[in-house]
């Protein structure tokens, strides 16, 4: 298969301590993201578990530029992202999106849902009519479940797991090929939730998609993924074909975290 | 439970009756709306302005026994906390960000414990501490809230509940803001306090996983009412209500590919079906079923459930 995004040798520090007051002097330098490399082909979910402060985040982030990393290599279609600049960056951006945590805090509040999903047409392909743009909107709001009155109306109007679907609407519109989801369902209700990761799954089968999905849940991840790595304080500790990672895990934290999961009787 | 919108009233606790025995827990399991946090609310005397409530709700401990319904403000202050203890989701938004945690839990205990000296008090607080599993408990009770990790934090809320001696626990979603292996520490906790000191635990969360590790019975609620009851096992292995059955397929496990959300959205409180609130979104649904509300009817044994098909 062919391979979409290869990331080599990924790495991002931060400064402890030292806080507002500190002028930044001294203070020793604390890894978020340590030489972390992995590749995804089209079509696949490369899914990234770990607890609160392991580093999950500030890879996706870095993924797509949002934190500029310290060192390494970020290779989409064979292209250094890193060292791209201006209108080629911009360019390959379009092609990798993402989905956020919370359905709440991601939307603009005094936008219409019209104009936060046709936002990224407006910025990457300012060109075309508004016809056009109100059609690519409304197929693709009702590609993830929303009718045409929704058009109109106003963030705060809709549930959580419709904000959701907004969000993923958003990140769709520009057909990219890559979708970093930051923890996409745990702000959701669990009825919901399951709504939203089968949603996903429609998709990436429909638009041969590839994600990236940051989560805190191995029972969530097990939903979608193709491979699994399992990262704490920076590092992957372990990485492979999901069946493999769940079943037979190898480290001994993946088995640590695999034995917290409360089970259902009879599951 | 009643509550005024601008929509008119709505009923966001409806026709609940339960019951949780000295030692016993039960798991409160419900989505957003269900009416399982504003249940727990309207048991601790904590109501939304403008509510009305009817019903009977009484507590007995080997001192006394009391009708909740019928409490004065004068009287619930003395009850919570005393009484009936509560632990929230988030500690960092439930505790005092500019008060050591020690002085904390010593507020609660003064409250409660009037008469107790000042170095009673301490030691009483650290107890607590230590009693909630927090290490160099005497050098935590100096320190505030951020300084302290999330597990940390709801130990020290869980220390702050159990400092005055209450009967009976509320824990709201106490592990949902945690990581996994620091949520079952906790769980492992709250399990060995609730058999250590005898403690009535009512769990509310939205996770079947959690209640199935703490919980011994387990009520479902949808739209305001328990529309199922049961001892846990018998719940979550043969679930007798569609809601239920398909919440348990909605939550993922670590087996792939077995996820079948339920169709549709839970019901607006303002504009619920005449009939059972989950007939729009069942499978199984007949005529009958949007003609009237079930009764709760029992599989045999204290299992039961609100559907026709029971």
């Amino acid at each position: 298969m062919e391979t979409l995004l290869t990331v080599r040798e990924l790495r991002k520090t931060y400064r402890r301590g030292g806080g507002v007051f500190s002028q930044g002097t001294g203070g020793a330098r604390f890894t978020a993201v340590d030489n972390v490399s992995f590749s995804i082909n089209r079509g696949e979910t490369f899914a990234v578990v770990g607890e609160s402060g392991c580093g999950k985040t500030t890879l996706a982030r870095m993924l797509l530029r949002l934190i500029e990393p310290d060192g390494g290599e970020i290779l989409f279609e064979g292209r250094n992202l890193l060292t791209l600049r201006g209108e080629a960056l911009r360019s390959q951006r379009r092609q990798m999106q993402m989905v956020f945590q919370d359905p709440f805090a991601s939307l603009n509040p005094r936008m219409r849902v019209s104009e936060i999903v046709a936002e990224p047409l407006a910025i990457h392909e300012p060109g075309l009519s508004e016809t056009e743009r109100l059609a690519r909107t409304t197929a693709i709001l009702g590609r993830v479940g929303l009718n045409e009155d929704a058009m109109r109306r106003y963030p705060h109007e809709f549930s959580g797991g419709q904000r959701q679907r907004i969000g993923i609407a958003r990140a769709l519109i520009l057909q990219p090929k890559l979708i970093v989801a930051d923890e996409p369902v745990s702000a959701l209700d669990v009825s919901v939730g399951a709504q939203v990761l089968l949603l996903l799954q429609e998709l990436q089968r429909e638009f041969a998609l590839a994600y990236i999905f940051i989560s805190h849940s191995l029972p969530v991840v097990a939903q979608l993924a193709t491979h699994i790595a399992v990262m704490r304080a920076g590092l992957f500790v372990e990485t492979g074909p999901a069946d493999k990672v769940l079943d037979q895990p190898q480290h001994d934290y993946t088995r640590e975290l695999l034995s917290a999961v409360p089970e259902l009787p009879g599951a | 439970m009643e509550l005024p919108t601008a929509a008119g009233w709505v009923r966001p606790v409806n026709e609940v009756s339960l019951s949780i025995s000295a030692g016993e827990s039960l798991g409160l399991v419900g989505e957003s709306g269900s009416g399982k946090t504003m249940l727990s609310l309207a048991l601790m005397g904590l109501l939304p302005l403008g509510a009305r409530v009817s019903g009977e709700a009484s507590l007995a401990t080997e001192a006394s026994t009391k009708s909740l319904m019928a409490l004065g403000e004068r009287e619930w202050r003395d009850v919570r906390g005393g009484e009936i203890a509560m632990v929230f989701q988030e500690p960092m938004t439930s505790l005092n960000p500019v008060m050591r945690i020690g002085a904390q839990i010593e507020e609660t205990i003064r409250a409660h414990h009037p008469k107790l000296s000042a170095n009673e008090v301490k030691r009483k607080a650290v107890d607590s501490l230590r009693r909630a599993a927090v290490p160099e408990p005497e050098a935590r009770a100096e320190q505030f809230p951020h300084q302290l990790s999330g597990g940390l934090r709801q130990r020290a809320m869980i220390a702050m509940a159990l400092a005055a001696g209450p009967r009976l626990l509320f824990a709201d979603e106490p592990t949902t803001a945690l990581d996994v292996t620091v949520q079952k520490q906790i769980l492992d906790l709250l399990d060995g306090l609730r058999r250590e000191l005898k403690l009535g635990l009512l769990f509310i969360t939205h996770d079947l996983g959690v209640v199935a590790q703490v919980a011994e019975r387990v009520a479902v609620m949808y739209a305001g009412r328990i529309i199922e009851e049961g001892p846990v096992r018998n719940v979550l292995a043969k679930p007798l209500h569609p809601y239920t059955q398909g919440l348990l397929r909605s939550s993922p496990t670590l087996k792939r590919g077995a996820l079948m959300p339920i169709p549709g959205a839970v019901p607006q409180l303002i504009a619920l079906p005449p009939g059972c609130a989950f007939e729009p979104r069942c499978d199984l649904r007949r005529a009958e079923c949007a003609a009237e509300i079930p009764a709760l009817r029992t599989s045999g044994g204290d299992h039961a459930a609100r559907c026709i098909l029971v």
